[in-house]
């Protein structure tokens, strides 16, 4: 769900289908019918942004026909945990949790807190002054456990304030008939896709779940990924084989990306950014950031481990390894934000490594607006893309909004070496760090990202070099010495790769976190990377083939944590250590030995026994029980309800999307009452439920193009297989608005309208929800103005519209209307979206 | 082991006969085969033109698309579906255009399969015709003037390496090998699809016996060839070229006898 992963990911969809002809059957629950669902047994048609109210009723399947996996859930779930009395659910509330502030549109989450625990400062009050998740995004939360085991269980399940209860009742009314009306599949359809699951959980059988950005990018979009956690817990299917959630990401390294901090409020290894209002010392970011329980008890390791990689000699236990120099945030620095804030001036200068916001983020035309308002702008990419020539080619040109003479932006536009053309690694989808090696040498002025990045920095420190002013010690004191090599010095990327593993205080590279020290003696710059470098080997080179190995290929590459393939695979043996099944052998416990052994690295204390139980006086990794797998969290438990971590709720509910053509038939509460909306000249959005705007409307990519187009638009072998920029509409809606196959037709939202030819397609399937045909329009978004193939792009439709736990745009589900022809020419176009409803301030216009 | 028409002339140098399994109900439709045909054998981008049909923007096999991806998009009695196919080349076991071929271009190799000579090639175009698929046309971009099609990679063969487009399938689509281990591969998924109730699953091109002597190129369908834009029933068209000959040399007899019958009455006139 939430994925066409078949078009988008089609090396690993290889997997897919070996699994299919071994006898694995394939469902594909999604707006479109995609060539995912070509190759799947079964296709499912859903209205796009409904995909909770369709897991949550597999919950409420699963709950209610008794097929949970018992032992599972009641050892290794925090099912049985009591929460607080004072929680109150989105039934008692009419859509909202217990603790919702309505002026400022966020939870006080105290409320959400198991039963019993001492009173502490909460999620909410850390995010006063309107800013937003920044806390969401690092992975210790201590929820103020003091050890590992939750004050408050009922290992019967009965208690009715324990989660398992509260979840039975929160999705109650999630019936087949009710997820039908809202999701507009037929209740047969979702009841052969509950019951596939069920018969795919327990000891002998799992079953995984795939997503992508189809439940990303909502602004509900952390929650969908919430329900399908609770789904697969309830199901047994985490740590297990054949289990599992599995997050793709949208292209090459993403993974890695993250974990090495692309995101504003995180640094490598997903710690926390320290906030300037926040925190003052180093021994304040450590103890409000750190858990006493569980494997993040490490924390203040990794921490000053980190610092040590950052400022190498400098930082010393005197002076708080250099912490007072780590640069901090004071609000929502995230790239919608920072786009709002760059059209209000506040942003002077912008660089862009590898991304097209001109065609590819949400709203792109009010990004070309904002990238216009810099002083200046580098642009590192293989080709010009449109984020660097907007200035003279934008369709605010044409409408008169933006002059190029009058642009002031001075745009750098330096190009960018590829993959093949430089040495690194790849962190892909399933945490595989992979080296590539350099093929060629990248052509005339082409530089990697690496070498401009560490030569920026050289010389910047060089002009700096005489500098007293304080403001630069954070740039002085930096650990910058790397080995360079050929004519344009190029740093190595294998000596990067192993700073960032770490090394002790002998020099040598460190070969697992456990050895990471906080009181200066190591260095690592990212504790998940911790061993990608071990015995002084590059890990991530290694090449063995499958054939030469056994069922987990551990010499392919390296795997964060610890070369570990499966995550929590303590899960895969039952409570005692033993292996579930014969057939779902995995992990398990060696008695003789007093080991945990098995054919992947355990997860696992590698001698903690099944029946270990903390004393209360345990921290840490000692405060986690034998027969609790999840040891990244305090209390060592999957968490079907999440007490701490979430803005908008302990439990996922459905929400209808911001721009939705329907009520919430389950609420009063009709949208997600945290998400972040930046409504704005330049980001009107479409009044919920008006008839002017009648259709939903998904954008997507085709497997022939890459993202915004910038890696395939201007190759001609990739061009030719998709050369025009289309939309897919019914046979229906084609009749019904008078769309012609092959034609124009013209979408419009509150923020603009565009032009495309019209594929009229049986693929598109009308769908009826609560007694209401409904079409969707399907929406490409790889055109811009550059390159082989040119056209409008679809993100120019799109609305800043935000989860408020990850700040990603909603793209996914929208509101729009079609017209046949093309649009009108310079500034008849902005009269023609003037005439749509929309608004552009948050007032009583605004739904809830 | 089953050798191509040219055994005879390579003697030793002979390889086993290979060839193409293109098992159709795993195509996933990425068209990592037409790039990675175009891109390793310099094949020309011939067009950015949009068709509106389905997400075939190739049309069809020419010389400038060495693999074509179709795409079908159909009603069937239990709902709808999409069907994805990769054409190619058939490599005929009695392949026309190398028999009409005036020039020599279009050879056998080692390997079974029909390779044209870019060098030896004068644009004749008697292939064209003689080509029950269409898979042959001429390149008239950059004043080319040549006739191409697949050569089954040829280059990578002598190097012992796979052609581009199996390289580049990620579903095991496009299998390469001996063309004996593919056939018995192919009717055995063949087996595996009908006992799980796929009834129309069919293999088109490996039977020995078809008009073109079985092909190189061994296809698992889901429905008829028609559907596909396969001909049903391909016939080289010169496997009857001997009985055309002698019908026409019995013509000639018969035309040649009532000449001399006539001459003959004259001279006795």
């Amino acid at each position: 769900m939430g994925s066409n992963m078949a078009e988008n990911h089609p090396v690993g969809f290889q997997w897919v289908m070996e699994a299919r002809l071994r006898g694995a059957k394939v469902m594909h629950v999604d707006p479109r019918f995609t060539r995912t669902s070509a190759m799947s047994d079964k296709y499912v048609p859903i209205r796009a942004g409904t995909d909770i109210a369709f897991l949550g009723g597999i919950v409420r399947y699963i709950i209610e026909n008794e097929r949970w996996f018992d032992e599972y859930v009641k050892r290794y779930t925090n099912a049985p945990v009591i929460v607080d009395e004072r929680f109150r659910d989105t039934e008692d509330l009419d859509g909202l949790f217990s603790g919702f502030d309505e002026d400022k549109r966020i939870y006080d989450t105290s409320t959400w807190h198991y039963a019993g625990m001492p009173e502490q400062e909460t999620a909410g009050e850390r995010s006063k002054g309107g800013t937003k998740g920044e806390q969401s995004g690092h992975g210790a939360q201590s929820g103020g456990l003091t050890h590992g085991e939750p004050p408050e269980e009922d290992e019967t399940l009965q208690h009715e304030r324990c989660v398992f209860q509260i979840l039975k009742r929160h999705f109650s009314r999630y019936t087949p008939e009710l997820v039908a009306e809202i999701c507009g599949c037929t209740p047969e359809q979702f009841l052969e896709v509950a019951e596939t699951m069920c018969d795919n959980s327990g000891r002998e059988r799992t079953g995984s779940v795939v997503y992508s950005v189809g439940w990303t990018q909502h602004s509900v979009g952390v929650q969908y990924i919430r329900t399908a956690a609770i789904i697969q817990l309830l199901l047994g299917n985490i740590g297990r084989p054949g289990g599992g959630i599995m997050a793709l990401r949208g292209h090459a390294s993403i993974q890695g990306s993250t974990d090495m901090a692309t995101l504003y409020n995180i640094l490598p290894g997903y710690l926390p950014m320290p906030h300037g209002e926040e925190v003052s010392s180093l021994q304040e970011y450590l103890e409000s950031h750190g858990s006493s329980t569980g494997r993040w008890a490490k924390f203040p390791t990794f921490s000053i481990s980190q610092l040590r990689a950052f400022y190498g000699a400098n930082a010393t236990r005197e002076n708080d390894f250099c912490f007072d120099l780590l640069p901090r945030i004071n609000g929502d620095h995230s790239t919608y934000q920072s786009a709002l804030d760059m059209l209000e001036g506040n942003v002077k200068g912008f660089f862009l490594f590898g991304e097209n916001p001109a065609v590819g983020s949400a709203n792109s035309k009010l990004q070309r607006l904002a990238l216009a308002s810099l002083e200046w702008l580098v642009v590192r990419d293989f080709v010009e893309i449109e984020s660097a020539s907007f200035w003279y080619d934008a369709p605010e040109i044409e409408t008169g909004e933006l002059k190029p003479d009058e642009v002031a932006t001075e745009i750098f536009f330096l190009p960018a070496a590829t993959h093949v053309e430089k040495d690194g690694s790849f962190t892909n989808t399933q945490r595989l760090l992979q080296w590539h090696w350099k093929a060629v040498e990248p052509p005339e002025d082409c530089r990697s990202d690496l070498g401009f990045t560490y030569h920026l920095g050289r010389k910047i420190r060089a002009k700096l070099k005489d500098s007293t002013d304080p403001i630069d010690r954070g740039i002085l004191a930096l650990d910058w010495a790397y080995a360079t090599s050929g004519e344009h010095e190029e740093p190595s990327a294998a000596e990067v790769l192993r700073e960032i593993n770490g090394v002790g205080s002998e020099g040598k590279a460190l070969s697992k976190y456990e050895e990471l020290a906080d009181d200066g003696s190591t260095s690592c710059g990212c504790w998940i990377y911790c061993g990608a470098f071990k015995e002084e080997q590059n890990q991530p080179a290694r090449k063995t083939p499958h054939w030469e190995q056994g069922a987990v290929p551990s010499e392919w590459g390296w795997a964060w944590p610890a070369n570990e393939r499966i995550l929590y695979n303590r899960a895969s043996a039952d409570p005692e250590g033993n292996p579930w099944s014969e057939r779902k052998k995995y992990v398990w416990w060696d008695a003789e030995k007093k080991q945990w052994t098995g054919l992947d690295f355990p997860d696992f204390t590698p001698d903690k026994p099944p029946d270990y139980r903390p004393p209360d006086d345990a921290a840490g990794d000692e405060a986690i029980a034998g027969d609790h797998p999840f040891v990244l969290q305090n209390d060592g438990r999957g968490w079907l309800f999440a007490s701490v971590g979430l803005m908008d709720g302990p439990l996922p509910t459905h929400y209808e999307p911001h721009e939705s053509p329907f009520d919430n038939l389950l609420y009063g509460q009709r949208s997600n009452p945290c998400r972040q909306l930046h409504a704005h000249d330049h980001n009107r959005y479409n009044p919920a439920k008006d008839d002017a705007y009648p259709f939903v409307v998904t954008t997507y990519r085709l497997t022939e193009h890459h993202t915004a187009g910038g890696m395939s638009r201007t190759l001609a072998y990739l061009s030719e297989l998709q050369p025009e920029f289309f939309i897919e509409v019914s046979p229906e809606l084609a009749e019904e608005r008078q769309l012609e196959h092959g034609a124009w037709a013209t979408v419009i939202t509150a923020r603009t309208a565009i032009e495309a030819r019209v594929m009229v397609t049986e693929r598109m399937v009308p769908i009826v929800v609560q007694g209401r045909r409904l079409h969707q329009v399907g929406v490409p978004y790889h055109w811009g103005r550059k390159g082989l193939t040119t056209g409008d792009s679809g993100n120019d439709l799109t609305s800043i519209a935000l989860d408020p736990n990850v700040h990603i745009q909603e793209v996914k589900a929208a509101t729009c209307d079609v017209r046949p022809g093309r649009r009108p020419r310079g500034p008849k176009l902005l009269e023609l979206v003037a005439s749509y409803p929309g608004y552009e301030e948050e007032s009583g216009d605004a739904p809830r | 082991m089953r050798h191509g028409d040219g055994q005879t002339t390579y003697g030793l140098q002979i390889q086993p006969r290979v060839g193409f399994f293109t098992d159709t109900s795993v195509c996933i439709g990425c068209k990592a085969c037409e790039v990675a045909c175009k891109e390793w054998n310099l094949v020309p981008e011939d067009g950015l033109v949009w068709s509106g049909n389905s997400y075939d923007n190739t049309g069809e096999l020419s010389a400038n698309t060495w693999r074509h991806v179709a795409f079908i998009e159909q009603q069937v009695d239990d709902g709808f579906r999409w069907l994805m196919s990769s054409d190619v080349c058939k490599h005929c076991t009695h392949a026309g255009c190398l028999d009409v071929c005036p020039t020599g271009a279009i050879t056998r190799t080692e390997f079974g399969t029909v390779v044209i000579q870019d060098d030896v090639c004068n644009g004749c175009g008697y292939c064209v015709t003689a080509c029950p698929f269409g898979v042959i046309s001429k390149r008239e971009i950059g004043g080319d003037g040549g006739m191409h099609k697949c050569t089954l990679c040829y280059d990578r063969l002598e190097d012992g390496l796979e052609p581009a487009c199996a390289k580049a399938c990620p579903t095991k689509s496009i299998q390469f090998g001996p063309l004996d281990e593919l056939l018995e591969r192919a009717h055995g998924r063949l087996e595996d699809l009908r006992e799980s109730g796929v009834d129309d699953a069919r293999l088109y091109g490996a039977d020995e016996n078809d008009g073109v002597g079985g092909m190189g190129s061994v296809f698992l369908l889901l429905d008829e060839p028609e559907v596909y834009g396969l001909p049903p029933d391909p016939v080289d068209p010169t496997r009857n070229l001997g009985a055309i000959w002698a019908a026409a040399a019995a013509a000639a007899v018969v035309l040649a006898a009532g000449v001399a019958f006539a001459f003959a009455g004259e001279t006795d006139g």
